[in-house]
């Protein structure tokens, strides 16, 4: 029960470049079709109650492999085999209609996924309990907010563990307390036995919650292995991308932040590095280096790089320069390809994501004259590091100590004593 | 492609496996229809009711058209309703089954069904607007006092065919409508060539020679006559009538059983 097998996994969608060509292939009029395959010669072996993130970037073909697991899309080539009862949290909602009320779907949303009526009767209880939507149940569902259908939807999708649980982490369930407590509930199937099969695009939630970890790249599977080995070659593969889109893309970046500048000296990439090798993730407390290529296309006095970090809402975290540093540097001559460092020896930032915003200009600030500032340059991730778990941006060294009345009377006597000896 | 037998066990076991599903659906499509309407049931009854009543008033009290050999002024109204019936029953089910790969598209991409549990509820969910309307039909046989006492359950075995012969079609075309939607187009328009291809509003003795013959062909003329035999004479007629209508049905579904089979794998893909 809940293995997971695939061996020459493939998937092709026929098409067909004229419109009669499938009428023809009916009548026994030879092949019209050709095959656009999205997946191709895919094996694995998943062992019960293993949990494995699948990560590659869109159009990777991480649906297609889902959609064949759970039994929606038939394989065109290779053969799999799943042990037990598949339940796939993909997309949420499925057979719900607004006009009944939340417990007559939730009947409906369970008969969909083949879980009959007396079980959905004897779990509804726990379903109502697990959504907290209180009276609404017997309300229609077009009355709920969104994040109530959410809730709703998941608490019978989870209702009854399954023995493979496939989860699209795209699907973010409801607010913060609610997006805690259901993968709380997707830990718990995981502790309990079942094999999880984990898409995502967060490194940390597959360092987290996965042992293993699948790459796929344009229909292959590139990588099978431990999620950190994994995800380094995945981050490699996306900044390898990135580098191509940049070259192509020059300065109109449509998807980043916008540029300004007299590009008397222009930057030409900004990367953060890790162990010597650019990477889009890091730990928290690692040691990272923020290195910005730049050029100048004239020859100037006076030069100074600096660079600002922010967190995803745009607020400051930490900005410096090299004048700042005591690193200004004179009469540099064009056409000069230079690069300045920043090494953070340990980047002591909270769990989450980061832009970093970098500027060339003169002295301390940019306001005498900007050569060129580009807003969000980069952006990376942090994940949980060896540091005890906080919120937060900033990581602080920190320590605690129980104490309880008698004691620190005690204490304070030894202290005074102290005093009056010396 | 001839070596796949035409049914699989495991479909049988997966469609009954997902029997709460087919019945909650088959409930819900009942009920969502008068939902939000504070009459709630009584518009399931009342848009037959009104039809059946109007048949009555125009041909039994304004038009009076004479149905040869039955004296009785209710004879025609009678006739025309057993034969509207019997269309009715057999036109909601081909033309849902056409669209149910098509309308379930939706379902059918995310969720792993025994796809055939949807034609079964196209099924179920036909017989129990028909049974409204047949019970209602009934209450107004027994109040004019022709209620068919001794024919009645012949009516059981009729709507069997009935119900295969929309299915098996339904299902070929409704498979072929996935990749060719013109079917779904030409199939409504083709339904009302064929309602007036059977003897419902007309009597067959009354068609001018060429149209006999293709009367003739028509499966559903000789189950339609059935039904009108049993509503308005309380008699079974010879069972024979229907040996052709039964054949017609047995081919349809096993294309209907072949076209699904063939390219039940590529339905998902193409949706």
């Amino acid at each position: 029960m809940g293995h997971v097998r695939a061996r020459g996994l493939g998937k092709g969608y026929k098409r067909y470049p004229r419109k009669w060509g499938r009428a023809a292939e009916w009548v026994g009029l030879g092949v019209h079709h050709q095959l656009a395959w999205v997946l191709r010669d895919v094996s694995f072996d998943i062992a019960a109650g293993e949990a494995v993130g699948i990560v590659g970037a869109n159009g990777a073909g991480k649906s297609t492999l889902l959609k064949l697991v759970t039994g929606t899309v038939r394989p065109t080539a290779g053969t799999y085999e799943t042990g037990g009862r598949v339940a796939a949290l993909l997309e949420l909602g499925i057979g719900f209609h607004p006009e009944f009320t939340g417990r007559q779907n939730v009947y409906m949303a369970g008969n969909i996924m083949g879980i009959s009526r007396e079980r959905i009767e004897s779990s509804m209880g726990e379903i109502e309990d697990f959504a907290e939507i209180g009276d609404y149940i017997d309300q229609p569902v077009r009355t709920y907010s969104s994040g109530m259908q959410v809730r709703l939807a998941f608490s019978v999708a989870t209702a009854i563990r399954p023995d493979i649980l496939v989860v699209d982490e795209a699907l973010s369930v409801g607010d913060t307390y609610f997006q805690h407590k259901s993968f709380d509930r997707i830990r718990r199937f995981r502790d309990q036995g079942t094999t999880l099969l984990f898409v995502s695009h967060s490194p940390g939630a597959v360092k987290t919650l996965c042992d293993r970890a699948l790459l796929l790249d344009h229909g292959v599977l590139l990588r099978d292995g431990a999620p950190d080995a994994v995800l380094d070659y995945y981050n490699a593969l996306i900044a390898a991308q990135r580098d191509e889109y940049e070259i192509r893309q020059g300065d109109a970046r449509s998807g980043r932040g916008t540029r300004s500048g007299t590009a008397e000296a222009s930057i030409e990439s900004v990367e953060m590095r890790v162990g010597g090798q650019p990477a889009s993730s890091v730990r928290s407390g690692q040691a990272v280096s923020f290195r910005v290529r730049m050029v100048a296309r004239a020859p100037l006095p006076e030069l100074t790089v600096g660079v600002l970090v922010r967190d995803r809402l745009g607020n400051d975290v930490f900005g410096t320069n090299t004048h700042h540093l005591g690193l200004g540097r004179t009469n540099i001559a064009a056409g000069e390809p230079m690069w300045v460092d920043f090494d953070f020896p340990a980047l002591n930032l909270g769990v989450g994501s980061y832009s970093v915003s970098t500027a060339l200009h003169t002295l301390d600030t940019h306001i005498v004259s900007n050569f060129d500032w580009w807003d969000r340059a980069f952006v990376f991730q942090v994940v949980a590091g060896a540091a005890p778990t906080s919120v937060g941006v900033a990581v602080l060294d920190v320590s605690a100590r129980w104490s309880d009345a008698e004691e620190r009377a005690a204490n304070s006597r030894a202290v005074e004593g102290a005093g009056l000896d010396g | 492609m001839a070596s796949i037998p035409l049914v699989r066990p495991g479909m049988l076991r997966e469609c009954w496996a997902f029997r709460d599903f087919i019945l909650e659906s088959v409930r819900r499509d009942f009920v969502s229809r008068y939902l939000g309407t504070k009459l709630g049931f009584f518009w399931a009854i009342a848009q037959p009711l009104t039809m059946i009543l109007i048949y009555t008033l125009v041909f039994a009290e304004i038009m009076k058209p004479a149905l040869p050999g039955h004296p009785s002024r209710f004879a025609y109204s009678i006739y025309l309703c057993a034969g509207i019936l019997t269309w009715q029953l057999f036109s909601e089910l081909l033309n849902r089954s056409v669209g149910v790969f098509v309308h379930n598209a939706g379902l059918l991409r995310k969720v792993n069904l025994p796809k055939l549990a949807l034609p079964v509820i196209v099924a179920l969910s036909g017989l129990t607007n028909f049974a409204v309307i047949l019970a209602l039909f009934l209450g107004f046989l027994v109040a004019i006092g022709s209620f068919p006492t001794e024919s009645l359950l012949a009516v059981i075995p009729l709507l069997a065919l009935v119900v295969a012969l929309a299915l098996g079609l339904g299902v070929f075309l409704g498979t072929i409508n996935v990749f060719y939607r013109d079917v779904g187009q030409t199939m409504s328009m083709l339904l009302q060539f064929w309602f007036w291809l059977t003897p419902i509003v007309y009597a067959p003795r009354a068609l001018p020679g060429p149209f006999v013959q293709i009367v003739a062909w028509n499966p559903m003329s000789p189950i339609v006559t059935f039904a009108q035999t049993i509503f308005l004479e309380d008699r079974v007629p010879a069972w024979s009538l229907l040996l052709y209508p039964t054949a017609v049905a047995a081919v349809f579904l096993l294309l209907g059983l072949f076209a699904f089979r063939s390219l039940s794998g590529e339905i998902v893909d193409e949706l």
